[in-house]
């Protein structure tokens, strides 16, 4: 089928109404930008999950950045997005605007030269991620050891996918459909959506972030997909296994055990820690559980799960915008919350 | 979630790959995959994820090329 | 000089400041009125004219396609000429942070000579003072222009049925400097460019320009839906004829940026009369930086009932969107529909 058939599929579509969750906050903004929701019939639903890893991560921790950045002296190292998320009290923009030292970089190897630059300062690097970037931060691990560097440490906030996914599932979730989320399938393969689509009868497709890779994905899903199936769209890249070697040096460096997803609470076993024989370069990442509120009313926990739009929420668009998001999902631009904004989804 | 590209590998020197994105160069960390000069790769956060296979990586130059001939015609 | 670096003294007002604006600004930026050293300069003028002023911040100071004192030029520069004006004279405060290099100010200040001269205007006043800090160097400049009695170009102004043209490739002055601070090797050049040629132009072969706007920070989508909201009408463009270079494109891909809210120096939109689209193209076309102008969509009616002052205002209620006026849609690649809003937060790359 070409990418004109597809369309034609999608508009026309008259079967039971499919509710399908872009997990990935990739696939979020890309579904945003490319005007896609606007190709699909009525009875096709798209569905923001919890796939930000800026937007779940927890208020304790960002509090804890500012924590070691303001009162410790550190050198805190982060991507570009993190500067803005609320914690408890202020953003580490802010904690910057007040003379933290704060760094934003492009890769987590960045932090290498500065940190053998100036030996007299401790670098913090704010590690936040899926299994997409867990690898990363092995490999940074294995740098940092075998570097010998003394004044580098990873404060994690590392969450993985299926384990979410099947917490979602046991939710009264409105989703009968996922677009499981291309890049993190890169790492941990296409297999392992199928225990979770068989006990939940639920379909999967792994989707590519072209516009074309996500029209064919949803297509598929609605079209050809039984309940209870996975099918991988994005085979130039996702194996069934996904890539071996990253997910072994994830499991030299990292245990699985429980974490906490902002609004949402405790998840079982969905957090990634560095091991206890490495404890030396976690910067305290353990029980960062605390998660408040900034506004009582923020309904951020109901999006992520599916069960409340962006605009259903009392806030949205009133007190809760970009310039001064009440919940994490406005602060990211792959936040449900500011897709629905921005681009008047 | 993950932002991640495709783009060519130009030289590797030990652990650090250069690859090129159409005309920006980013230094990429090997050692989740074995890569070699000519490479189409995955990368993420300075990273190389993946390889591409042979085929799509002709699919993508053929894209590239098709896309640069249609700016050529637009700016004439 | 007798030292390489910029230090309290060369504040004091004394012979060390004397000296650093003989030897530098004085030097660089020659003509009659600045050399008659008085405390303000006394220029010709006339009947109508433009007035801006615009400080320049940016780090690095020197990037790939240009640096801070061709900037400071370009950008109130491009003010002026937004407004259909013929700029004349800047202004030029130079406020330097102890440490900075007197070196980099010396290129700094040739590159302003130089751009100011190919732009036609003259520097005819200057302040410099230094303040303590780490070798930064801060400008900031003020400009007046001269505007044709018969001329009105404002946002206001653009009507149902309108052309749409952009000036050239969107993007590139961003890349440029993050790319420079974050490390990234690319081939991307800062656009910045004074716009006189392509403005002039325009005006002489009396094109009916309603609008014109810099497309600076915020970038092409978020000047659009400032000049939608100014004038009430609905703006309907195409990704597909959106002018961005694959290079940019890509960069965009890596940090996950979008081109459309990413800030240009050197591009201008264009709002013209329909019957003078190709008329307008031609000639951006055949003036300086102008090569790569495209028209990228249309004016259409803001609606029946909605005119520009009855929309309702942005503060308490974004959530209602107004789509009957105001609004910029963009009909994808796929051929989706999305709308504009003007960038949200600041355009911070990003992993997720």
């Amino acid at each position: 089928m070409n990418v004109e058939q597809i369309k034609e599929k999608l508009i026309n579509y008259d079967g039971p109404e499919v509710n399908i969750m872009e997990v990935c906050g990739s696939h979020t903004g890309a579904i945003a930008k490319n005007g896609i929701p606007d190709l699909l019939s009525k009875k096709i639903n798209l569905i923001s999950g919890p796939g930000c890893p800026v937007c779940v991560t927890p208020s304790s921790y960002i509090d804890r950045l500012i924590d070691l950045a303001v009162n410790e002296g550190k050198v805190i190292v982060t991507f570009g997005d993190l500067l803005r998320v609320p914690g408890s009290t202020k953003t580490l923009s802010q904690a910057k605007g007040e003379g933290a030292d704060v760094r934003m970089i492009y890769s987590p190897m960045d932090i290498l030269k500065p940190a053998m630059e100036e030996p007299e300062k401790e670098f913090i690097f704010a590690a936040i991620g899926f299994e997409t970037t867990t690898p990363v931060y092995a490999l940074l691990l294995e740098e940092i050891i075998d570097n010998d560097l003394s004044n580098v440490k990873l404060l994690t906030a590392i969450k993985t996918m299926p384990e979410v996914i099947d917490y979602l599932c046991r939710q009264k979730t409105i989703v009968n459909a996922f677009l499981a989320p291309g890049h993190v399938s890169v790492i941990i393969g296409s297999n392992v959506y199928i225990p979770l689509a068989t006990k939940y009868n639920i379909p999967f497709g792994v989707a590519g972030f072209e516009a074309e890779e996500i029209l064919e994905a949803i297509c598929g899903i609605v079209t050809e997909q039984d309940g209870g199936s996975v099918r991988n769209y994005y085979v130039k890249v996702v194996t069934e296994k996904g890539n071996e070697t990253a997910t072994g040096i994830i499991e030299k460096y990292f245990e699985k055990g429980d974490a906490v997803w902002r609004g949402m609470g405790n998840v079982p076993d969905s957090g990634r820690y560095i091991r206890p024989e490495y404890e030396r370069y976690d910067a305290g990442s353990r029980f960062l559980d605390n998660d408040v509120k900034k506004n009582k009313a923020c309904c951020c926990d109901k999006v992520l799960l599916g069960v409340m739009r962006p605009n259903e929420c009392p806030l949205f668009g009133k007190v809760c915008s970009p310039l001064n998001p009440q919940g994490a999902c406005m602060v990211s631009t792959e936040g449900s919350c500011f897709s629905y904004y921005s681009y008047g989804r | 979630m993950c932002v991640a590209n495709y783009g060519k590998v130009i030289s590797i020197d030990e652990k650090t790959a250069l690859v090129d994105f159409n005309g920006n160069r980013v230094s990429a960390r090997t050692g989740l995959v074995e890569v070699k000069e000519g490479d189409y790769v995955l990368v993420h956060a300075g990273c190389i994820l993946q390889k591409m296979n042979q085929k799509d990586m002709e699919e993508i130059t053929e894209l590239i090329n098709e896309e640069e001939q249609a700016v050529r015609q637009l700016s004439i | 000089m007798s030292s390489d670096i910029i230090t309290m003294v060369h504040g004091s007002g004394g012979s060390a400041t004397s000296e650093l604006i003989e030897s530098i600004f004085e030097k660089n930026f020659d003509n009659d009125t600045l050399s008659e050293m008085e405390d303000s300069a006394v220029v010709e003028g006339a009947p109508r004219f433009a007035v801006t002023t615009d400080s320049f911040v940016v780090k690095p100071l020197f990037f790939q396609g240009g640096d801070i004192g061709r900037l400071s030029i370009c950008g109130t520069v491009n003010d002026l000429l937004m407004r259909g004006a013929v700029p004349k004279y800047i202004t030029c405060g130079m406020i330097l942070e102890e440490g900075a290099s007197i070196d980099n100010l010396r290129r700094i200040t040739e590159s302003m000579a130089e751009t100011a001269k190919e732009a036609g205007v003259e520097i005819v006043a200057g302040d410099t003072k230094v303040i303590e800090g780490n070798g930064g160097i801060i400008i900031n400049t003020a400009g007046v222009g001269f505007v044709d009695e018969k001329l009105d170009i404002a946002s206001g102004n653009a009507r149902p049925g309108d052309k749409i043209i952009v000036s050239g490739n969107i993007g590139e002055h961003h890349a440029a400097i993050l790319a420079s601070r974050l490390g990234i090797e690319t081939d991307i050049k800062s656009d910045c460019a004074p716009l006189v040629k392509i403005v002039h132009n325009l005006i002489a072969h009396r094109i009916r320009i309603h609008v014109l706007r810099d497309v600076t920070r915020g970038g092409l989508a978020t000047v659009l839906k400032e000049i939608a909201g100014a004038c009430g009408n609905n703006f309907m463009i195409k990704e597909e004829l959106l002018p961005v270079t694959s290079m940019v494109k890509e960069f965009c891909g890596l940090l996950g940026l979008d081109p459309l809210y990413m800030g240009n120096e050197g591009k201008l939109v264009a709002i013209v009369h329909p019957e003078d689209e190709e008329a307008a193209l031609d000639i951006i076309r055949h003036s300086t930086y102008g090569q790569d102008a495209v028209c990228i969509g249309e004016v259409v009616s803001g609606g029946d009932s909605a005119s520009g002052n009855d929309r309702t205002s942005g503060n308490d209620c974004t959530s209602s969107k107004d789509h009957t006026s105001g609004s910029v849609i963009l009909e994808t690649l796929i051929g989706g529909r999305r709308e504009l809003d003007v960038l949200q937060g600041e355009g911070l790359p990003r992993i997720c």
